[in-house]
């Protein structure tokens, strides 16, 4: 029961970090990132070649890896979000979608669709707590996901250009009048958001698969976090990632494994159903 | 909106019925003069994902809540018939029907407190609502679990079952026409200017005393009840359910990209939209789906991604901005 709790709230951690960078770009720009999961899984792809052919550990190569897919969040906002934030709001999100099947196609075909995992990183092996043990792999990246959530929290919320980023998401017009840019905030957003999910993803590896698709199984609970949170909350991200790897846990320990998906997005729906605007969100 | 313009839409309000019917009786004569199973069978799909861009087209159009799991309609509807069948041998004459009743009744339960939501949260609503759907029925034995359905192989009419796919395809004309005129009816109803006025904005519209609540219910029941019907159709006319391929993300997006495609809250749109992607999805899985790379899909992402930056508005929009009407 507390190991399963244990391993629910570390896993929570780790939605909450993939869930972090979609709040933050869904806060800000008004845009859901539908390839979200994709640049994950491209960000553990890239994490698993240098790996494989540079012999690079993950948690040294993560901070190039976070650099390599937040250039990748540049690219989506500069040729594809920025001529379509005018036209309806469905537009940007099919075109995300879109963005994310084509993504998740071409590594089926660059990269086939095994699974590979890292044979033995440098976080290999297990961490002893009192009773039971937990892997390393999933516990480092817990803690780091932790500090990372804290340092985009302060950056966002206690610094200067944090709150140039605030005054864009109140509105857009008046942050333009005070000399805010707000398409260069908004290209820093995307870029910011992509690279922290690029980080997630190469800490991933030293513990999850790699596979084309792994995208869409930790995307979708990455919305779901970020929604159930509330409108781009980076707190209420955070709380709703660990809620969801608690009740995961909890489902898959008292009801049966195969249903802790479904408990989820029950858990979500009704969240939604007392607090429509999420967790935190703005009312 | 001028009283003129008002005067001269009452005027000319049912031609598009008339329109359709020549349409569809032209299109149930197609497979006299054509013997190609192919091209027919690209044609239903058009003509009923075109029917189903219509059904969502309601909710996402007219009352502006965008739904991206509408597919879940779909699952209920077509494993309701071929449920139906399979333990009890009723036919889907009654099950197709029954099968849209019980996606209306669950539109109407989850309605409460989904239709609440706005923007993104409705949107994502909608999609936990397929995935519960796609994981229950993974892990529902007695529905067929993960292996999913095959509907019984046969030559029974009254079961609507048929060796060839012409007398589906007549069924789907059938049934795209009576489609196409509730469409037509309900948004030119009283109904259907709740509908657009709630979606314009939702406070003045109950300000000034639309029963806001009551409508959005009603446009979803009746859309996820129409989109359940054509559920049950799409079941009879493959012979074999999923869950993947009945509550698929996929499928869903792809009612919601037709009717962009076509142009959102216009009565043609939808199947517009259809009649141009289909044939070209169809085609391209034809040329490379045998390649297991899965490049139809990757043509189909691009397809999305080239739709929306480059003809947001829809098809429509082209037709508008020649008469010089650009912008609604």
């Amino acid at each position: 029961m507390l190991e399963a709790l244990t391993a629910g709230l570390f896993n929570g951690l780790i939605y909450a970090a993939v869930a972090v960078g979609l709040a933050l770009i869904w806060g800000i720009t008004d845009v859901i990132n539908f390839a979200h999961g994709e640049f994950l899984m491209l960000g553990m792809y890239a994490a698993y070649w240098m790996f494989t052919l540079g012999h690079l550990d993950p948690t040294m190569s993560a901070p190039l890896v976070a650099i390599l897919v937040g250039f990748v969040g540049f690219l989506t906002y500069a040729l594809v979000i920025k001529r379509l934030q005018k036209g309806p709001p469905m537009a940007v999100i099919l075109a995300t979608f879109g963005l994310g099947l084509v993504l998740r196609q071409l590594a089926f075909i660059a990269f086939s669709p095994d699974y590979r995992s890292l044979p033995d990183t440098m976080l290999s092996g297990s961490v002893s707590l009192g009773a039971f043990s937990l892997g390393r792999p999933s516990v480092v990246t817990g803690l780091i996901s932790l500090v990372v959530i804290g340092a985009l929290f302060v950056l966002v919320y206690r610094t200067r250009w944090g709150h140039a980023l605030q005054a864009v998401a109140e509105d857009r017009q008046v942050a333009a009048l005070v000399g805010i840019s707000p398409d260069r905030v908004n290209a820093q957003v995307w870029i910011l958001g992509s690279a922290a999910v690029g980080l997630a993803g190469a800490l991933l590896t030293t513990f999850f698969y790699v596979f084309p698709s792994v995208g869409t199984v930790f995307g979708l609970l990455a919305f779901v976090a970020v929604c159930m949170g509330g409108f781009g909350s980076l707190p209420g991200a955070f709380v709703a990632g660990i809620l969801l790897g608690l009740i995961e846990a909890m489902t898959g320990y008292f009801v049966a494994p195969a249903l802790k998906s479904v408990s989820v997005f029950i858990l979500f729906i009704l969240v939604l159903w007392y607090r429509p605007r999420g967790l935190f969100g703005r009312w | 909106m001028t009283t003129q313009t008002l005067d001269t839409r009452t005027r000319r309000r049912h031609w598009p019925v008339l329109a359709a019917a020549v349409i569809a009786v032209l299109l149930a004569l197609v497979p006299m003069a054509l013997k190609d199973a192919f091209t027919l069978q690209v044609l239903l799909l058009a003509i009923m994902f075109g029917a189903l861009g219509a059904c969502w087209n309601l909710v996402g159009g007219f009352l502006g809540r965008v739904s991206f799991g509408h597919g879940v309609f779909i699952g209920t509807g077509a494993y309701t018939t071929l449920l139906l069948l399979h333990y009890w041998k009723i036919t889907p004459l009654l099950g197709i029907p029954l099968g849209g009743l019980i996606s209306a009744l669950l539109a109407w339960l989850v309605g409460g407190p989904t239709l609440r939501l706005s923007g993104h949260y409705f949107a994502m609503a909608t999609i936990a609502l397929l995935q519960i759907g796609l994981l229950l029925f993974i892990n529902w034995d007695w529905a067929g679990g993960a292996t999913g359905l095959e509907a019984p192989i046969g030559d029974a009419a009254w079961k609507l079952l048929f060796r060839s796919k012409v007398p589906y395809y007549w069924i789907a004309v059938l049934l795209a026409f009576l489609t196409f005129c509730a469409t037509h009816f309900l948004v030119h109803s009283r109904t259907g200017f709740y509908w657009r006025a709630i979606n314009g904005d939702e406070a003045a519209a109950r300000s000034l005393g639309v029963p806001a609540d009551r409508y959005k219910m009603l446009a979803f029941v009746i859309s996820a009840g129409m989109t359940g019907v054509w559920g049950g159709f799409f079941a009879m006319y493959v012979g074999f359910i999923d869950p993947d391929s009945m509550f698929s993300l996929t499928t869903s997006v792809q009612m919601v990209l037709v009717s962009i495609l076509g142009g959102v809250g216009t009565l043609v749109g939808p199947w517009l939209g259809a009649a141009v992607l289909l044939p070209l999805s169809e085609g391209t899985r034809v040329m490379l789906g045998s390649s297991g790379l899965g490049l139809d899909l990757l043509v189909f992402g691009l397809a999305i991604l080239l739709v929306t930056l480059f003809l947001p508005g829809g098809l429509v929009t082209l037709w508008r901005r020649r008469r010089g009407t650009a912008g609604r």
